[in-house]
């Protein structure tokens, strides 16, 4: 996928000043939010299966060579085949190569964030095939010629009024006069439509949440249903997916889909969970006559061995963009590559380089939501600021903001002058808020005082009072883990 | 080839080498002996009620359950949920050995008809390889027996759950499955369903009949 994540500024303005995107966005993200919280509430393991899930994702991560090729070895033992693709090329190719095998011409296809990692509709249709999205967020997207902004809601982007007059384009050789001005007409029209190319399908491409060692199996979660009529109509099923998928049991799978749904809406778990595993065996009345698995690496090995290794714990339920202050501002589509928000702001250095997303991890406050809500512990603030480290050391990033940052750096490595320093700039700055104890102008801080105040300091240095709290209590030694 | 340079590349970032005795053991051990995570309190409580947990979890998720005692009566609950909902009296099922023991011309007018579903199929009638009560989940086996698309392609979907297959967990439910036909092996699909279909996607609001049944019923009943 084009990547416009050099423009991360420039969009989130754009964003900002979208009436309808923030319409869109008012009260979404917050439903599911409190949806969240309520499952929490009313799964008492829920935080311990968390360490659970971070423990044996880390225990897969350690072994994942050996992991994948037991999880090879019993998709082939189930009669199925599995490509292996170094790159978004290779993955695009090889997909190709199965459809052009099978003599396909039409092709369905459930959600899957890794298919857009790999711009796999446009390579299909670039070699004339028509490829129809069959998750309904997704289909609504393909029409408007756009990419998802959320990664388990992609068109949390678009108001209900903005899908009617899509539909009503599109779908022009129905009644013009027709009701569609409730959820559940827009619903039923994509169904009917859909139908027709579930059951016309030649090849159905699905993604997968997770892969499983000991069976060879891949699992999807669906609320629509589209998954499964995706992969049981079609004469081929392929399954586009990436190496960090893999966990090595059946059980393993279970303690992660008890996280999964209630991390991402809030459900006890979705409608449909399905565990798919070579292709129909004989005697099936149904099913897919091949299937085959596209094992994507792009880049994740190499994260493997960097300090961003944790990002690969990662079972993409999208709670740390829901309860983000910055993405619940600017939507997805600023962060401007296949995966926004926090995790995001982690990955896509990671896959498509620093020098192209570098200003994802800026883009964040550190309120530290997201790590606190992650189901698999993922120190998303602590690795953005790996990037942002990695992205001062390669000399990237704007100059001014390189000087400030470098002469900050020289002031508060020598305590000897920024104590001092401190203190005098906390008093002065006090008495120039005056009785407001805020400050409508900073210097060089105008483009953050043109919007809003700049809170006052109180008059006393964080190392002062910490001083004091000092003589009254035992500091703590450790820091206790969160 | 690209196998072989990703797995090189992975084993070169973890520092490892393909023929570790001691990483494969830790393999080998974890898929001998699936560990599991402890299981919910909610079905592992002492005095929990695996039935009744099963129940109104599913039930959350808005599918209709009912219980039937006596699996003699299952036609006639059936031909009465579909009179009640105005649909024909028309089921698509498979060849499962639940539902030969069953005599099915008991309730006037109902019409079966074996094999995968059609699309214009009203109603599939499936029978559950078992019950998971934490989340009211019914675990199903693709097959002759129960085919795929009976659950998928029909506006309705009835599952005959026998009592004696409902159990605490999915873990549960993956050790009768074991057990039933071998570890390592499973059918082509393995459907989890706990609910109809559904779908937030337009303005967030949920629509339940996106793709997939617009209806759910569940009945409980006995093993014979």
């Amino acid at each position: 996928m084009h990547s416009t994540t050099p423009n991360f500024k420039k969009n989130a303005r754009t964003a900002l000043a979208d009436s309808q995107l923030q319409e869109a966005l008012a009260g979404l993200p917050g439903g599911l939010v409190a949806q969240r919280a309520a499952a929490r509430e009313r799964l008492p393991e829920f935080d311990s299966l968390r360490d659970y899930g971070r423990d044996l994702r880390n225990h897969t991560l350690d072994h994942l060579d050996l992991y994948l090729e037991r999880y090879e070895q019993q998709v082939i033992a189930a009669g199925g085949h599995v490509h292996w693709a170094q790159t978004a090329d290779d993955a695009c190719s090889a997909i190709l190569r199965i459809c052009s095998e099978a003599d396909a011409r039409l092709v369905t296809k459930g959600k899957s964030m890794v298919s857009e990692e790999i711009g796999l509709n446009h390579r299909l249709e670039g070699s004339g095939l028509e490829v129809v999205e069959t998750d309904l967020g997704e289909y609504i997207l393909q029409i408007r010629k756009e990419t998802p902004s959320h990664i388990i809601a992609p068109a949390i982007h678009l108001t209900q009024k903005q899908v009617e007059s899509d539909f009503r384009l599109q779908h022009d050789h129905l009644s013009a006069n027709r009701k569609l001005d409730e959820p559940a007409e827009l619903v039923n029209e994509a169904r009917q439509i859909l139908r027709e190319k579930f059951i016309n399908a030649d090849v159905g491409i699905t993604g997968a949440n997770f892969l499983i060692a000991e069976t060879g199996s891949s699992i999807i979660v669906t609320n629509e249903g589209n998954g499964d009529l995706t992969q049981s109509l079609a004469k081929t099923h392929i399954v586009i997916t990436t190496i960090d998928k893999v966990v090595p049991t059946l059980n393993d799978a279970a303690s992660l889909l008890r996280l999964l749904a209630r991390s991402a809406t809030g459900q006890e778990i979705t409608a449909y969970t399905t565990f798919s595993t070579g292709p129909r065996r004989n005697g099936d009345p149904d099913g897919p006559q091949n299937y085959h698995v596209v094992l994507l690496d792009n880049g994740r090995s190499e994260i493997l061995g960097s300090k961003f290794k944790e990002v690969l714990r990662c079972i993409r339920c999208g709670a740390c963009m829901n309860h983000c202050p910055v993405y619940n501002a600017v939507g997805g589509h600023a962060y401007g590559w296949v995966y926004p928000g926090p995790i995001g702001a982690v990955l896509n250095p990671g896959l498509i380089g620093i020098k192209e997303a570098g200003q994802l991890p800026n883009a964040s406050t550190f309120c530290g939501r997201c790590e606190a809500v992650c189901p698999m512990r993922i120190p998303l603030p602590k690795l953005m600021r790996h990037w942002r480290e990695a992205e001062f050391e390669q000399t990237r990033g704007p100059a001014l903001a390189r000087a400030a940052l470098r002469s900050w750096a020289a002031f508060a490595a020598r305590p000897w002058l920024y104590h001092p320093l401190a203190r005098v700039a906390a008093r002065i700055l006090k008495f120039s808020s005056g009785s407001r104890g805020s400050l409508s102008w900073f210097p060089f801080a105008h483009r953050w005082t043109k919007d809003r105040d700049l809170p006052a300091p109180q008059g006393k240095t964080f190392q002062e009072l910490w001083a004091a709290r000092g003589k009254s209590t035992t500091p703590k030694t450790k820091r206790s883990a969160r | 080839m690209s196998r072989r340079a990703i797995l090189d590349k992975i084993r070169q970032s973890l520092n490892a080498t393909p023929n570790d005795q001691a990483r494969r053991s830790a393999l080998d051990a974890r898929i001998a002996n699936p560990p599991r995570a402890p299981a919910p309190s909610r079905v592992a409580a002492t005095g929990s009620d695996t039935i009744a947990c099963f129940k109104s979890e599913l039930e959350k998720q808005l599918a209709t359950v009912v219980e039937i005692d006596n699996p003699a009566l299952i036609p006639s609950a059936i031909a009465s949920y579909l009179e009640a909902n105005k649909l024909p009296l028309r089921l698509r099922h498979g060849c499962d050995p639940y539902l030969s023991q069953i005599n099915w011309t008991s309730a006037a007018g109902l019409t079966l008809n074996s094999g995968p579903a059609a699309p214009n199929d009203p109603t599939g009638l499936s029978v559950a390889f078992a019950g998971v009560a934490e989340t009211g989940t019914m675990v199903l086996q693709s097959g002759p027996d129960n085919p795929v698309t009976l659950g998928y392609l029909p506006d309705t979907h009835i599952i005959i759950v026998p009592k004696s297959r409902i159990l605490a967990t999915y873990e549960d439910a993956f050790e009768r499955l074991r057990t039933a036909i071998g570890s390592g092996n499973m059918p082509r699909t393995l459907n989890w369903i706990s609910g109809p279909s559904r779908t937030a996607d337009i303005g967030g609001r949920i629509v339940i009949g996106a793709h997939g049944p617009r209806r759910l019923l569940a009945l409980i009943t006995a093993e014979k």
